[in-house]
């Protein structure tokens, strides 16, 4: 194990190098096969792993890779740290690195940058992988930064695109002002216990619970204080109410990234974080309801903008947001097990969906406005199929008393119970915020669905289609070019034929080829299985988790032992959600419509997501940029250029001009000079005589 | 101490001097057409002294004395000559294709070097001022001819006149410093005088001294007593301008070193301010001198003075380190300025005219890439930019000023070497950004390019593999003097 763990993180790594450095060397074939090849190889080394400890057989062990650093009582390696959590993360990250990689031979086929890409989704594989494994905080914190920059890079991959530039140094700035907290956090932490290796500091965080600390001239609880800085981190990475406004944004990157970073992987980095430190957080009973508290602002927040939204992707990303609100109130009420089971289900049927997604817009001529779609359903079936099982999945069709269900179903009612069962108010809260999410979560992915795949085409009014009809290629943007974009394979879109289904006009989408179908059919599979056969060893299982994370015995018992009622909650919100998109979106159509004009002011507030970006912009961005013109117009280029750079310049010119000047050519002024400079000097030693 | 031993302890100057004396004969009865002959004479007797000094070197650092003390040949003198000699040689390598363009290749011109070498020999190697003074005239006479060697053209002769004058006021400066040098200590010996400042020494030794370090800050072109560089640089030939900015050099800076560590050791007080004056002035006035500059050679000149600057450093801190750090500095300069006129001289437009226009080497990159290139490595060196070995003579330098607590003249030259960066670096962007001027399309020697491929590879950053050897040279060598202290 402890070599196939190596492998497993630094494989990738290896091939974001070669395929990053060899570039247009190696070509596109050959980056696309170094990267898809290892991460495959390293996902085919991930499932035993993990499996071992679903059995039971694998025990948790840490390899030490070298030493890091080592200066006064600080000290820690590169370690890689393999536990039944890490195992899980392992099998998500791998499954679906591998998987993106796979579909984005498709879906990049026409970039003229594939090897950049591949390099960059490789990088980002390896950091994750690097977070994931981290025996100590900064290796940790090196990972979160490590896909920070893998985001960013991912995000402005089409750098030629303004708002794509825009949103990844958004999505970085953003991230920065939570790193911030996790970095003092980190501070904090070492100061407190004397060490950074996570083991130690959640041995002795038990200990810790209700010692103060000075901050800031008040005195507070330490472990409270040191876990809410963590959880800002937390918030930061995973979009969480206040710093998650730069999400929705990186939807501008490419689909596939999307699927991996913003959906599957890093976005659940915070998730990841609170389980692994779950003892300093259970010693730290203010945090975790703040936990508690943001997880449920979020998923309800996020799931009443998301109704709203037009773009496929945005729909997606709100629920992604959403979601992660799920798994943080699940870890806020202690049922952290519950939390990672939900990032588990969830990074596949949110993958599949998002992937799901790329193959309608694939199809669409990267047209993602669900106002232009309609009809698809027979079009591109294999898409329609996966996305069907994913929104079955992400609605949690299931009936308990069967024990069946999709993906889901399993993590999603688990979540709810254990918010109810919990006992505490704000557990009760959580519940019936998540439960409202959930209602709301089944409106708007139906909604989805329904726009996406059923009535009748409204793609004639597309401009990117009829773009597509005209030219066969989309260059309606002259800062993107066309090279630059989502593109599918070079085939006619028009048919030439009188028989034009209304609405289409004369437009034929395309079922997406076999490396895009691929992953969306495993990915199927699991949004249909991974709750079904996972439940077990995730929720009841104390000795899956071994130490890996805090396993609250008594918790999972009230879990099983809520009312009935509490257990069909997310089935009967589900049918009502259902309900409400069946009769807005394919019985009577101008309900909607309808619905803004009766109640204009909160559709627009939650069409423009609660205004958050305009506050920001207001209370932040604005008074940032204004102090940084200042600093720069009146500091730097009014005080420290004029009288440094610039003045010395200046000065020196004048002083060659002098020099120029003084050297005329006349002997007898060349005499002067000499005899002046002895005069002087013997001036000089006179007056030190005369002393 | 007899005749015999004193005359093995001068055996190089007097091989120069038959030498000189029978190339002249060769000359005065072949003419002219033995030029070529004259030259390779002259470079294979220099060279046979070198390695006659190297030898005498390899001995005791303090070496032996000769004519009662008058001569010695120790470690430090040896360093020198042997620097001389080198620069000497390049001279001639590349001299007679120069003046073979211009029709005025005269077999004089070797000889004139051979006795300027003998010249400087003598300087560095005296222990007595009378002796040190023929050895400056024999150096300077045959300087003044070289610079007026082009008879006929008007900025040569100007050059050796302007030259000749302020030399003939410096000499006079000189001898007036040691005259009252000698009345106040009764001696000319430079142990005479040191021995006269053990007290503090009276205010007429203190002009003295003044007087004396004048004069030889006109040799090394120290401002104030620049006023002649640019002026005789621009308009004497150009291997003549090269032979100057290198050899004469050399022997002036260890002569000055050796004067106020031997002779005015004690008097440190009186000499350091002065020479700290002179450093800073320098590098200062050299760095904006050269930056309105639109001819080469008169850039290069600014450049020489720039350059003592940071020499003086060195001697400024009046310690053994200092020193050391000052010849490491001295060999390393060598090998740059060298290289730098031998580029200057591959310079040529379509008729083989020698181009000293700045503007003429604007895309020189494209058109000459190898001169480009060396002329690259050299600009940077001489702007002390790591990883090139210019770097290395002043980070020696600065390093003997922090140690000597220096501190602030370390900061002041440090940062008015980047005044000096910015017309090494002009001439580099000139050089490989701009377009192509297409003045320079003349081929030149491969004599040329031989030595300047050597020049470049010691200044490259293999030169760094010679910083133990030349860092030991140059501690034996200062070693020498200080032993005397």
């Amino acid at each position: 194990m402890s070599s196939s763990i190596l492998i497993i993180v630094f494989l990738p790594l290896l091939a974001a190098i070669v395929a990053g450095l060899g570039n247009r060397m190696l070509g596109n074939f050959v980056s696309k096969l170094v990267t898809t090849g290892a991460l495959f190889v390293a996902c085919a080394l991930s499932w035993p792993i993990f499996l071992g400890f679903v059995g039971g057989t694998a025990t948790s062990e840490v390899v030490p890779v070298l030493q890091w650093v080592q200066s006064g009582t600080m000290s820690f390696d590169w370690a890689l740290r393999v536990d039944t959590l890490t195992a899980v993360m392992l099998v998500v990250i791998t499954t679906v690195s591998a998987l993106v990689h796979l579909y984005s031979w498709g879906y990049m086929d026409e970039d003229p940058d594939q090897p950049r890409f591949f390099a960059y989704l490789s990088l980002f594989t390896f950091a994750m992988l690097m977070l994931v494994t981290a025996d100590n905080l900064v290796q940790m914190f090196f990972g979160w930064e490590g896909v920070g920059l893998a985001s960013y890079l991912l995000i402005g991959f089409w750098f030629k695109k303004p708002s794509a530039n825009a949103a990844a140094i958004k999505a970085f700035v953003v991230n920065r002002v939570g790193d911030l907290g996790f970095m003092l956090g980190i501070f904090g932490t070492f100061l407190v216990f004397g060490t950074l290796s996570i083991p130690e500091i959640l041995e002795a965080a038990p200990g810790m619970a209700g010692s103060t600390v000075g901050f800031f001239g008040a005195t507070v609880d330490t472990m409270d204080l040191l876990c809410i800085l963590l959880f800002i981190g937390a918030m930061g990475k995973s979009a969480q109410l206040g710093l998650h406004t730069w999400l929705p944004d990186a939807m501008e990157g490419p689909t596939p990234v999307s699927a991996l970073i913003h959906a599957a992987t890093m976005v659940t980095a915070g998730v990841f974080m609170v389980c692994r430190l779950s003892p300093m957080f259970e010693a730290a009973p203010t945090a975790l309801a703040l936990v508690t508290f943001v997880g449920a602002a979020t998923c309800i927040f996020a799931a009443t903008v998301g109704t709203t939204q037009w773009d496929i992707k945005r729909v997606i990303a709100y629920s992604t947001c959403s979601q992660l609100g799920y798994m943080f109130f699940a870890a806020g009420v202690g049922a952290y097990g519950v939390a990672m089971f939900h990032l588990f289900t969830h990074a596949f049927f949110k993958a599949l969906l998002f992937l799901g997604a790329g193959s309608v817009i694939h199809a669409m001529h990267h047209e993602q406005d669900m106002r232009y779609y309609g009809g698809l359903r027979k079009e591109i079936p294999f898409t329609f199929w996966a996305m069907m099982f994913g929104t079955l999945a992400i609605t949690g069709v299931g009936v308990y008393h069967l024990h069946v269900g999709f993906a889901g179903f399993w993590s999603k009612d688990a979540v709810l119970e254990a918010a109810f069962g919990r006992g505490t108010e704000l557990g009760q809260v959580a519940f019936f915020l998540g439960a409202l999410a959930a209602l709301l979560t089944s409106f708007y992915s139906w909604r989805l669905m329904f726009l996406t795949f059923w009535g009748k085409p409204r793609w004639a009014a597309s401009e990117h289609i009829s773009h597509a009809v005209h030219d066969g290629h989309d260059d309606s943007e002259d800062h993107n070019p066309p090279k630059q974009e989502d593109a599918g394979e070079d085939v006619t879109h028009s048919v030439p034929s009188p028989a034009y289904g209304a609405g289409t006009g004369g437009y034929h989408p395309h079922e997406s080829g076999l490396t895009m179908l691929i992953p969306l059919g495993i990915l199927s599979l699991g949004a249909i299985f991974a709750g079904q056969f996972f439940a077990g060893p995730f929720i009841d299982d104390a000795a899956f988790w071994g130490e890996s994370i805090f396993y609250n015995e008594n918790l999972v018992h009230a879990l099983h032992a809520v009312p009935y009622w509490v257990k069909y909650t997310p089935l009967v919100v589900m049918l009502v959600g259902l309900f409400f998109a069946w009769l807005a979106y394919l019985k009577d159509t101008t309900i909607p419509a309808t619905f803004v004009k009766q109640f204009r002011l909160l559709h627009a507030f939650l069409f423009n997501k609660w205004y958050f970006d305009e506050v920001y912009d207001k209370i932040f961005v604005k008074p940032a940029f204004w102090l940084g013109r200042k600093f720069w117009k009146i500091g730097d280029e009014g005080i420290i250029d004029r009288f440094g750079p610039n003045g010395a310049a200046s000065a020196v010119m004048r002083g060659s001009g002098v020099a120029r000047r003084v050297q005329s050519g006349s002997l007898n002024l060349y005499a002067l000079v000499m005899l002046a400079g002895l005069v002087a000097a013997i001036s000089w030693i006179i007056s030190q005589g005369a002393n | 101490m007899d005749l015999q031993s004193s005359l093995q302890v001068v055996l190089p100057e007097i091989i120069l001097a038959v030498a000189g004396v029978a190339m002249l004969m060769i000359a005065a009865f072949v003419g002219d057409k033995a030029s070529r002959l004259v030259s390779i004479v002259g470079v294979s007797v220099l060279t046979a002294v070198a390695i006659i000094t190297a030898f005498q070197m390899t001995g005791d650092t303090l070496g032996r004395e000769a004519f009662g003390g008058q001569i010695r040949a120790d470690a430090f003198a040896g360093f020198a000559k042997i620097l001389a000699i080198v620069a000497a040689i390049v001279t001639l390598v590349v001299s007679p294709a120069f003046f073979e363009r211009v029709a005025k290749m005269r077999a004089e011109f070797p000889i004139l070097i051979v006795f300027a070498v003998l010249g400087m020999s003598i300087m560095v190697s005296a222990r007595d001022l009378i002796s040190f003074y023929v050895g400056l005239e024999l150096n300077s006479l045959a300087a003044y001819v070289m610079a007026s060697f082009l008879r006929d053209d008007d900025r040569s002769t100007e050059a050796g006149v302007k030259y000749f004058v302020l030399g003939g006021l410096a000499s006079g400066i000189l001898l007036f410093g040691m005259s009252l040098l000698y009345g106040f200590s009764g001696g000319t010996s430079y142990e005479a005088v040191r021995l006269a400042g053990m007290d503090g020494g009276s205010i007429g030794y203190v002009f003295g001294l003044t007087f004396v370090l004048v004069g030889l800050a006109f040799k090394i072109s120290a401002v104030p007593f620049h006023m002649w560089t640019p002026d005789v640089y621009e308009g004497a030939p150009t291997p003549t301008t090269g032979f100057f900015a290198t050899a004469p050099k050399v022997a002036a800076v260890a002569v000055l070193a050796r004067i106020t560590v031997e002779a005015f050791g004690s008097q440190l007080t009186a000499w350091q301010p002065i020479v700290i004056t002179a450093a800073l002035l320098s590098i200062l006035w050299g760095a904006l001198g050269a930056i309105g500059q639109t001819n080469i050679k008169r850039l290069l000149a600014y450049s020489s003075i720039n350059n003592i600057g940071f020499l003086l450093i060195g001697l400024a801190t009046g310690t053994l380190a200092g020193v050391s750090a000052m010849l490491v500095y001295l060999a390393i300069y060598v090998a740059m300025v060298a290289g730098s006129f031998v580029a200057v001289m591959m310079l040529k437009d379509a008729d083989g005219m020698p181009v000293e226009d700045i503007d003429a080497i604007k895309g020189l990159s494209k058109t000459r890439p190898m001169i480009a290139l060396a002329l690259m490595m050299l600009m940077f060196s001489l702007a002390g930019i790591p990883p090139l070995f210019g770097f290395w003579g002043k980070f020696v330098v600065f390093q003997a000023a922090v140690q000597a607590d220096l501190i602030i003249l370390a900061a002041i030259g440090i940062a008015a070497s980047v005044i000096g960066a910015y017309y090494y670096i002009k001439i580099v962007k000139l050089m490989y950004f701009d377009e192509p001027a297409d003045v320079i399309t003349g081929k030149s020697e491969t004599s040329y390019g031989v030595v300047l491929a050597i020049c470049a590879l010691v200044i490259s950053p293999l030169g760094y593999l010679l910083t133990i050897p030349l860092g030991d040279w140059a501690d034996r060598a200062a070693a020498a003097l200080t032993a005397f202290v």
